[in-house]
């Protein structure tokens, strides 16, 4: 999961040509969670007929997908598009799912309650085979699928003509790497709830080690999220036995702090705010 | 002199409206085109159309006889190398990294991509900005890097080779360059004609044009008001009408073409 979240965050980061891109803050988590959580409040009972995982996946990859081209679309117009608009529209999509999340808690009875909330904190101690398989397979995928476009993200970076100038297909690749994340993101929620910043984190620290060539940035970045996410769940478990902590909790709580010091720190790296 | 590029009732702009219309030219390989006009003029709009960033909104636009959307992305990248007015590229690459980002749309091997960058970094005098990174470099020397990854991009295999059949587009490219670096830029330009390739330029400095440029394509208000030679239309009634003020025109010392200076 750790592998997905920061392969979905460096993917996102160069598709939107800025570091603070990360799949949380430009919605796609908080349209994730509003899926899975209408999937779980009203999915169960309309599908019976599916297991809940599924149910709940497939409601996370839709609010994933919906929020993503929402805010894709809010946010280009015919002169390109605007990250800053891409932020905000982000902002305001995570905060209306928020509030329609908020509303099936409201809602919800007692049981239900507890289990959305607690999924929302994020956390790895429900590891079902099913699940298990799940998350592997999709890891696996998009291993794979991801770094193929390293150079293509490279030559994103310089901006969107310039891209096209070189060659690249640019409205099939956003088209395939939005898919891609709406995917990743979409099964990471509906397993493990909501991951706070390892996809903004981690691929920051990797890129301040090696460069922010995609080719080497993306197979590294997925490698320390796995490890990352290894090592916060490991601290979870053995915090304050025989309670666990949800690790999102802990990502959140560790990541906040790291990612202000590195907007303190962007101008020594030579990044220039966008 | 065979045509590479072919405009033909030419309109291009944003979002439906015209900002050039009427546009008509035949450009031969290996000749420099400048385009003159005032701000807003349609200067930078026909360089975008040339490298296909805006699709005609009327009449044609032909590569080699062949409709600019006809040519699959990837051919079209190693035939046309585009340099935008400004860059914002704000991701820490070095230098070597972004001047390599012109080597994706060929596949000539690790080997001749080494030789074509090391060469290119030597024209435009970036070599020892190599393993600098490009976000801390300054406005002049960002600029030669651009220049640079965009003239790797038009080699295909070795340095050295002919050049026939390739179209180089540069938008305001000695804007932020001091003295030194327009004569080398004007070196590298004279020197790619030589060898076939065409050229497509805007430039606001009238003399580096007048010394570049085999015809001058003049815009005004989106519509073409001239295309000739400099020594045809660099003339101190014409300008002056043109950009409305006072100029003066005398031809160079040693070189003869016309230099334009203010009539304070």
């Amino acid at each position: 999961m750790g592998a997905v979240l920061a392969l979905c965050g460096a993917v996102s980061q160069g598709l939107f040509r800025n570091p603070l891109a990360d799949p949380s803050l430009i919605g796609v988590t908080g349209g994730a969670t509003l899926g899975a959580a209408a999937a779980m409040a009203l999915g169960a009972a309309a599908l019976p007929a599916l297991p809940v995982l599924t149910v709940v996946s497939l409601g996370a990859f839709a609010g994933g997908v919906a929020a993503v081209l929402l805010v894709y679309r809010l946010a280009t117009d015919s002169t390109g598009t605007s990250v800053a608009t891409m932020l905000l529209a982000g902002i305001a999509i995570t905060a209306l799912a928020g509030a329609l999340v908020s509303l099936f808690e409201f809602y919800a009875d007692n049981a239900l309650l507890r289990r959305i909330s607690l999924w929302k904190m994020g956390g790895l101690e429900t590891g079902s085979r099913p699940e298990v398989l799940l998350a592997l397979g999709v890891t696996a995928v998009l291993c794979v699928a991801l770094p193929r476009h390293g150079s293509a993200l490279n030559a994103l970076l310089l901006g969107e003509s310039e891209a096209a100038h070189l060659g690249i297909r640019v409205g099939r690749l956003k088209a395939i790497l939005v898919a891609w994340i709406a995917l990743g993101v979409g099964v990471s929620v509906a397993l493990a709830g909501t991951i706070a910043f390892v996809g903004l984190v981690v691929p920051h620290v990797v890129r301040l080690a090696i460069g922010p060539d995609h080719r080497y940035l993306l197979p590294g970045s997925a490698m320390a999220g796995a490890i990352l996410l290894l090592l916060a769940d490991t601290a979870a478990r053995l915090l304050a036995p025989p309670a666990e902590i949800p690790v999102g909790i802990l990502t959140a709580l560790v990541g906040v702090p790291f990612f202000l010091s590195l907007l303190r720190q962007r101008a020594r790296f030579g990044m220039v705010a966008a | 002199m065979s045509v590479l590029l072919a405009a033909r009732g030419l309109s291009a702009g944003w979002g439906g409206c015209p900002v050039l219309s009427g546009i008509d030219l035949q450009l031969g390989s290996g000749e420099v085109l400048g385009l003159l006009g005032p701000n807003g003029a349609g200067k930078s709009t026909l360089l975008r159309a040339m490298a296909g960033d805006l699709a005609p909104l009327a009449g044609t636009l032909a590569l080699e006889g062949r409709t600019l959307a006809d040519w699959a992305p990837e051919q079209r990248a190693r035939r046309v190398a585009y340099l935008p007015q400004a860059s914002k590229l704000a991701f820490p690459f070095t230098v070597h990294e972004v001047v390599m980002l012109g080597r994706l749309p060929h596949d000539a091997g690790r080997r001749a991509d080494e030789a074509i960058v090391a060469e290119v970094l030597a024209w435009t005098d970036t070599n020892h900005l190599a393993s600098r990174l490009y976000t801390l470099l300054s406005g002049g020397e960002q600029q030669r890097v651009q220049l640079a990854r965009v003239l790797c991009q038009l080699l295909h295999r070795a340095p050295d080779e002919p050049l026939g059949g390739r179209l180089l587009l540069l938008d305001e490219p000695s804007a932020a360059l001091d003295l030194r670096h327009q004569q080398l830029l004007a070196d590298t330009v004279r020197n790619l004609a030589a060898r076939g390739c065409s050229v497509v330029l805007s430039l606001h400095d009238l003399n580096l044009l007048s010394s570049l440029a085999d015809r001058l394509l003049v815009l005004a208000d989106g519509e073409c008001r001239a295309l000739d030679t400099p020594a045809a239309l660099l003339t101190r009634a014409f300008l002056g009408e043109l950009f409305g003020t006072e100029l003066a025109v005398q031809p160079h010392p040693l070189k003869g073409y016309p230099l334009v200076f203010p009539a304070l």
